[in-house]
């Protein structure tokens, strides 16, 4: 079975390149050697700390970034040439809502945008599809009229998701699709997303810094540390059952009600990261052999690995 | 732009003329110059190049010429009129010529950045390496002298300006989100140039011309003045200050008249600009560019009514506070709180965004912004004295002192260009008088109590040079700087990664065991709070809708927005789906009359909306602001 | 100091480029160049003298070459209408300007911050709406019109100061004498650069002063008076400098102006005088040392701006 979307040693470089006049910046290496598989109607989860590379990943797949190197296949297939990234297969909902609306386009326009570029709809046809997507999302037909300004974050979001669906994209990426929303809105987005999954077949890329977002939402969850998966694991255990140190780190400082606040852990997210295992220098379990050599993924179950020598077996 | 949008721009436009008299006044002036100017062939002037020897030097006033004539008997009015008119024209080709190169190297640079910015950059940086109109000189030079030619000099001498802020605001917006969207809606470079970066640049490139033409104006007389402008006969309003400039002592008016037109065209001119900027720049429309006070302005209604305060730390009663500014609603952001801190305890104050607890937070010392912030009610005690009564040095001495503040952004709330060190000293020292290098001192024991990893060599350096979780701790330390009796953290982990929120979260904990402190927690995150807090106020709307002791309210929330709060955030391990609270919450600028909860709540019944809920006591520790709670009394 | 050294060569290109853009002033002359420079009185042997100078008769970059080791050798060629080597008269003429515009750049620093300050410090205050105002004015006014009222108010009139020249002509010579001379044409030069100085002042203080680290001083217990003056001035100064930079481009150019009315004997006056008399490759010469002198300066301004806010690494 052909995945639905799959990266194999995806990376990107920033900086490095020549400039006309000065010496070039020193690289930074934003996402290094990326791999997954996602089936059809599955949702991956990627977690991961500010600066890990979330949003980077997230605008490969959706074809806004090209990867300084390594692929990525939409259906088994390579991206085309044509109108849009990989043709609107593969849509994206923005972490910021309004950001992600022209401030000075009605919303009709912006929802009309993808049914005429990508499908090449007459009017009334593209009237006709928005109407039955605002009905999808719970949003008023009379809010087709209004600027993006008017409208609040929850209901911004919204529309954000009915322009993403409007392409008939097989995947979705979601980059923090929640995290600029108010906490009783939350919910209301995040099931919203999951009723759509369910009613229009579609693959999920959710990307988000929390935890228990990731949990409830995803299959699998892959843990991102410097711009490389340490964990690729089920949801149901990949905190509970976490093996790699830095997935256990993370686990343990989530707050959760009645807990006291975690004995933590020293350190934070380094700046450019050294020789070896990147989590090295934050690592209980460390030893030499992690600081000479990048650990590469060990297979746990067919399509999830941890990237540590030394993982933690016993669960907790 | 729809038409109605259209209109409705002048429409405001319009009322902003109004407002600003000044930029009226501008228009005003420019309307009527350049009516005049553009009617010169219509009006009855005699001919402004008709010489008139026997005529000559005629004093304003003189018969037949009311501005007098100049060395060749010339009507000075004519040729005033004529001189505006070729002026203007100049000065408005010129900054159009000015504003479409400039856009379009402007545009080009910051759209497709990387090489193509870079080559472009680099040109305009070498026509910005001339001193201003020593390139307009130059190119006269080269062009020779020549109104048109001095017209090109001087565009091709703005284009740098325009360039480099229409470069500035296209990369800011080919970065947006909305521009992403739009590829993958499928539309091509042309037409998200056209379509969406265009539209948003366009308000930049008015302003920029807003601010140029007038200099435009200015330079191309300069110019003619130098001879190097408009060649006789025909004369601008430079030509003729240039001409007349050798009669000054004899016969002033001949160059002063013109030269005092130049000033009226372009003082009106930039006038005018300084309106349309006000009108285009969303910030200075907000009025937000006024300088906040350093206490929020009071005016309570109750002036009169006093509580007695019993012996909390700090007692906060029927605390008011609104934003009001011109031409926008009022905001009732905060709407009648109450609040009891005890000595070493830890309150929780959790709420949605705009629920006000950071203004809540912030005018308990009079610290929320003003203007637009005013404190409309209410007494805050702290240890029986009502600080909202205080005055200023007073306020100031506790500020810091027995009352500190940590920020939710330590990045903002650090001065940029202060060492941590400096900023820590400046902090003991403005309380207690010491030397500096006992201050440095006791600035080095307070970063090691807050677990700063190499005390000493931080102290040194920038808030920039510090990672987030860093300089949330120095953020700490400054708080704790003169051993306040009650410490007030607005959301103080909000913007740290999980991680590093456990260390800040762990850091709380044991300063506040260690010192004995009271603290209020300000935060959106119920597990979070749970941790730290002893008790937990929740807000909504601006009031408190329910208060409690920590596991209690966690365990059995009375109030149904309570409930929906800790439902509907999903838990690690939880392994549900949250449950959602309907709706939104309501705006600060149209609360509804009853229960602000009411248009949310399942549990509504007339009698909630019929007017306003009382907070009601559920047990010894326990208040709730509900009709119908969840937990009966 | 690494910063430094980084800085220093971009000038290297800039200055290239300027050296670019001024020799090709040359391909746009009308005809043929060594005419067009030497003007229709030239002696065949001028001119034959030039084409060697200039290597017209090889391609344009070759040409540029030449020009260019010619002037990194200080040979600027001759001035035909002054019949003197054209950096001799540059430099002479260029201290002058140095004087008057140093003058006033120093003026307009000084008064621009003071005002901008007090503006924002005093917001819609009488004083601020005066001084608001007056800064309108500033940026609006002729600077060469100003000057001939200031002629012809406070020297014909007032007859307090001279109207013309940077000494008298008679017993002219010392310092007072200089300074009286100077007085008129720095006020005169620098209205306008004050005006745009203390509107910019104004609007960078009252942004800096909502901004959160004022509320977090304040919120420190520190004085009123500290917060204003130093936290937010320092912040402000970091948006000040680099148009103060700006500035010294305007006031350089703005001389022109106020050289030619007062007569003041400046690089200005000299450089409207070359282009009347056709006299290009004074305007060249003239072009190249008013404009690199401006990189310099503004290479000052970035250092300065540089040791003030730490931010900048590259
Ligand atoms: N400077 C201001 N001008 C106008 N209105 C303001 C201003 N600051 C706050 N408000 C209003 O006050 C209300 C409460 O804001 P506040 O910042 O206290 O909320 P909050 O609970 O702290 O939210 P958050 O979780 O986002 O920090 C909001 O509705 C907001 O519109
Ligand atoms: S490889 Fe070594 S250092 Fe890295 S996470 Fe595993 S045990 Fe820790
Ligand atoms: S007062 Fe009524 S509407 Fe308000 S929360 Fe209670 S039950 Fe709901
Ligand atoms: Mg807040």
């Amino acid at each position: 079975m052909t995945a639905a979307i799959e990266a194999r040693n995806l990376s990107k470089t920033f900086g490095g390149e020549r400039r006309w006049f000065g010496r070039a910046r020193p690289p930074v290496c934003a996402v290094r050697e990326v791999s997954f598989r996602v089936a059809a109607g599955e949702t991956l989860g990627i977690v991961g700390e500010s600066g890990c590379g979330k949003t980077t990943l997230a605008r490969m797949l959706a074809g806004l970034l090209p990867p300084s190197g390594g692929r990525i296949s939409v259906d088994g297939k390579e991206p085309r040439a044509g109108a849009g990234p990989w043709g609107g297969l593969v849509q994206y909902v923005f972490q910021d809502p309004l950001g992600a609306l022209n401030p000075r386009k009605t919303i009709r326009q912006i929802m009309h945008a993808p049914l005429r570029h990508l499908l090449g709809m007459d009017a009334p046809a593209r009237e006709a599809r928005v109407a039955e997507l605002f009905d999808a999302v719970n949003l008023h037909l009379a809010f087709l009229d209004r600027y993006p300004h008017e409208f609040s974050g929850g209901q911004a979001q919204r529309i954000g998701i009915a322009r993403a669906l409007a392409a008939n994209p097989r995947i979705v990426v979601l980059d923090e699709p929640v995290s600029a929303l108010d906490v009783s809105v939350q919910a209301q987005v995040l099931n919203l997303l999951a009723d759509l999954r369910r009613a229009y077949h579609l693959t999920y890329l959710l990307i988000s810094h929390d935890l228990a977002v990731v949990e409830a939402v995803s299959d699998r969850v892959a843990v991102l540390y410097c711009g490389a998966i340490v964990e690729l694991a089920d949801a149901a255990e990949v905190f509970a059952r976490a093996r790699h140190p830095y997935t256990r780190l993370l686990a343990d400082s989530a707050p959760v009600p009645g807990r006291p606040p975690a004995a933590a852990a020293p350190g934070e997210l380094p700046d450019a990261p050294t020789r070896g295992c990147a989590f090295a220098a934050r690592c209980s379990r460390a030893d030499a052999a992690c600081r000479q050599r990048a650990p590469e993924p060990v297979y746990t179950r067919k399509e999830n690995y941890v990237r540590c020598f030394r993982p933690l077996e016993t669960p907790r | 732009m729809s038409g109605a949008r259209f209109a409705a721009s002048f429409a405001a436009l319009g009322a902003l003329l109004l407002r600003h008299r000044l930029a009226g006044l501008g228009a005003l002036v420019l309307l009527v110059v350049a009516a005049l100017a553009a009617a010169a062939p219509l009006l009855p002037l005699p001919n402004p190049d008709l010489t008139d020897l026997a005529n000559r030097l005629q004093r304003p006033g003189a018969p037949g010429h009311p501005l007098g004539t100049d060395h060749l008997g010339r009507d000075l009015l004519a040729r005033l009129v004529w001189g505006t008119r070729l002026s203007l024209a100049v000065g408005v080709f010129a900054s159009l010529i000015a504003a479409l190169a400039g856009s379009c190297i402007g545009i080009a640079a910051g759209f497709f950045g990387g090489r193509t910015d870079n080559l472009l950059m680099r040109g305009i940086d070498m026509l910005m390496a001339f001193p201003y109109i020593l390139l307009a000189l130059a190119i006269v030079a080269a062009l020779g002298p020549g109104l048109l030619n001095a017209l090109y000099a001087v565009a091709i001498v703005n284009i740098p300006f325009f360039a480099r802020s229409v470069r500035g605001a296209t990369a800011a917006i080919a970065h947006r989100e909305f521009v992403d969207a739009a590829r993958l809606a499928g539309m091509r470079n042309w037409r998200i140039i056209g379509g969406e970066i265009l539209p948003n640049v366009a308000p930049v490139i008015t302003i920029a011309m807003s601010t140029t033409i007038g200099w435009m104006i200015l330079e191309t007389a300069g110019l003619s003045f130098l001879g190097l402008g408009s060649q006789p006969p025909q004369a601008d309003l430079g030509s003729m200050l240039g001409e007349g400039r050798n009669l000054l002592i004899n016969a002033p008016h001949v160059s002063v008249v013109p030269g005092a037109m130049i000033f009226v065209v372009v003082v009106s001119i930039n006038l005018l600009g300084d309106g349309v900027r006000d009108w285009l720049d969303p910030r200075l429309r907000a009025g937000q560019l006024s300088r906040p006070a350093a206490v929020t302005r009071i005016e309570r209604a109750d002036a009169g009514a006093a509580h007695r305060p019993d012996g909390a730390l700090l007692q906060v009663r029927g605390l008011r506070t609104r934003f009001v500014s011109a031409g926008a609603r009022t905001q009732y952001a905060v709407n009648g709180v109450d609040l009891t801190v005890d000595a070493g305890q830890c309150l929780g104050l959790i709420g949605e965004s705009g629920s006000g607890k950071s203004v809540t937070a912030l005018s308990l010392l009079g610290l929320a912004p003003s203007p637009p912030a005013v404190i409309g009610g209410g007494r805050v005690y702290l240890a029986g004295e009502d600080l909202l009564a205080a005055d200023f040095e007073r306020l100031r001495a506790i500020r810091g002192r027995r009352v500190a503040y940590i920020f939710q952004n330590p990045m903002a709330a650090l001065h940029p260009l202060m060492t941590v060190g400096a900023q820590l000293t400046e902090a003991i020292r403005c309380h207690r008088r010491m030397p500096r290098q006992a201050a440095l001192d006791e600035a080095l024991g307070l970063l090691r109590q807050v677990r700063m990893p190499g005390a000493a060599a931080r102290a040194r350096q920038y808030p920039h040079e510090l990672s987030g979780g860093m300089r949330q701790r120095v953020g700490i330390a400054l708080a704790l700087a003169n051993a306040p009796e009650l410490v007030i953290a607005d959301e103080p982990t909000t913007a740290l990664d999980v991680t590093v929120q456990a260390q800040i979260l762990q850091l709380l904990a044991q300063l506040r065991r260690e010192r004995n402190l009271a603290l209020i927690f300000v935060t959106h995150d119920f597990a979070v709070l749970s941790q730290l807090c002893d008790r937990v106020a929740v807000m909504y709307a601006g009031r408190i809708v329910e208060s409690g002791p920590t596991h209690d309210i966690l365990a059995r929330p009375a109030h149904p927005y309570t409930a929906g709060l800790i439902r509907c955030a999903p838990r690690l391990g939880g392994g549900r789906r949250p449950a959602a609270i309907p709706g939104l919450p309501p705006a600060a600028d149209r609360l509804p009359r009853g229960c602000a909860f009411a248009p949310r709540c399942a549990r509504r019944r007339e009698a909630c909306e019929a007017g306003k809920v009382a907070s009601t006591r559920l047990s010894a520790a326990r208040r709730v602001r509900c009709l119908y709670p969840l937990e009966a009394a | 100091m690494r910063y430094c050294l980084k800085r220093l060569m971009a000038v290297v290109p800039v200055l290239l480029g300027l050296t670019v853009i001024v020799f090709s002033m040359l391909a746009f002359l009308p005809g043929d160049p060594a005419t067009a420079i030497l003007g229709p009185y030239a002696t065949p042997d001028n001119v034959e003298r030039l084409n060697r100078q200039l290597g017209l008769d090889k391609p344009p970059a070759q040409q540029y070459l030449i020009w260019l080791g010619n002037i990194l050798q200080g040979d600027f060629g001759r001035s035909y209408s002054l019949n003197r080597p054209v950096l001799d008269e540059v430099l002479e003429r260029f201290s002058a300007t140095l004087v008057l515009a140093g003058a006033a750049l120093l003026l307009c620093t000084l008064w621009g911050i003071l005002i901008g300050v007090r503006c924002a410090v005093a917001q819609y205050g009488w004083s601020d709406r005066l001084l608001t105002l007056a800064a309108v004015a500033g940026i609006s006014v002729p600077s060469f019109w100003l000057g001939l009222l200031a002629i012809l108010a406070f020297s014909v009139h007032l007859r307090w100061l001279p109207a013309s020249g940077m000494f008298a002509v008679y017993g002219g010579g010392g310092a007072a004498d200089l300074v009286r001379h100077l007085i008129l044409p720095a006020l005169t030069l620098s209205v306008v650069a004050t005006g745009v100085i203390a509107r910019l002042t104004r609007s960078a203080m009252l942004e800096v002063l909502r901004q959160d680290f004022v509320c977090a001083a304040r919120a420190r217990g520190i004085g009123e008076r500290r917060v204003i003056y130093r936290h937010a001035f320092k912040a402000a100064l970091v948006t000040i400098i680099p148009v103060i930079g700006v500035q010294a481009g305007f006031v350089l150019g703005g001389a022109v102006y106020v050289e030619t009315v007062f007569q003041w004997p400046g690089v200005g006056r000299m450089l409207v005088q070359a282009i009347s008399t056709r006299d290009i490759q004074l305007v060249q010469g003239g072009v190249v040392v008013v404009a690199a002198s401006y990189v310099l300066f503004n290479l000052l301004a970035d250092l300065a701006q540089h040791a003030l806010d730490p931010k900048i690494k590259t």
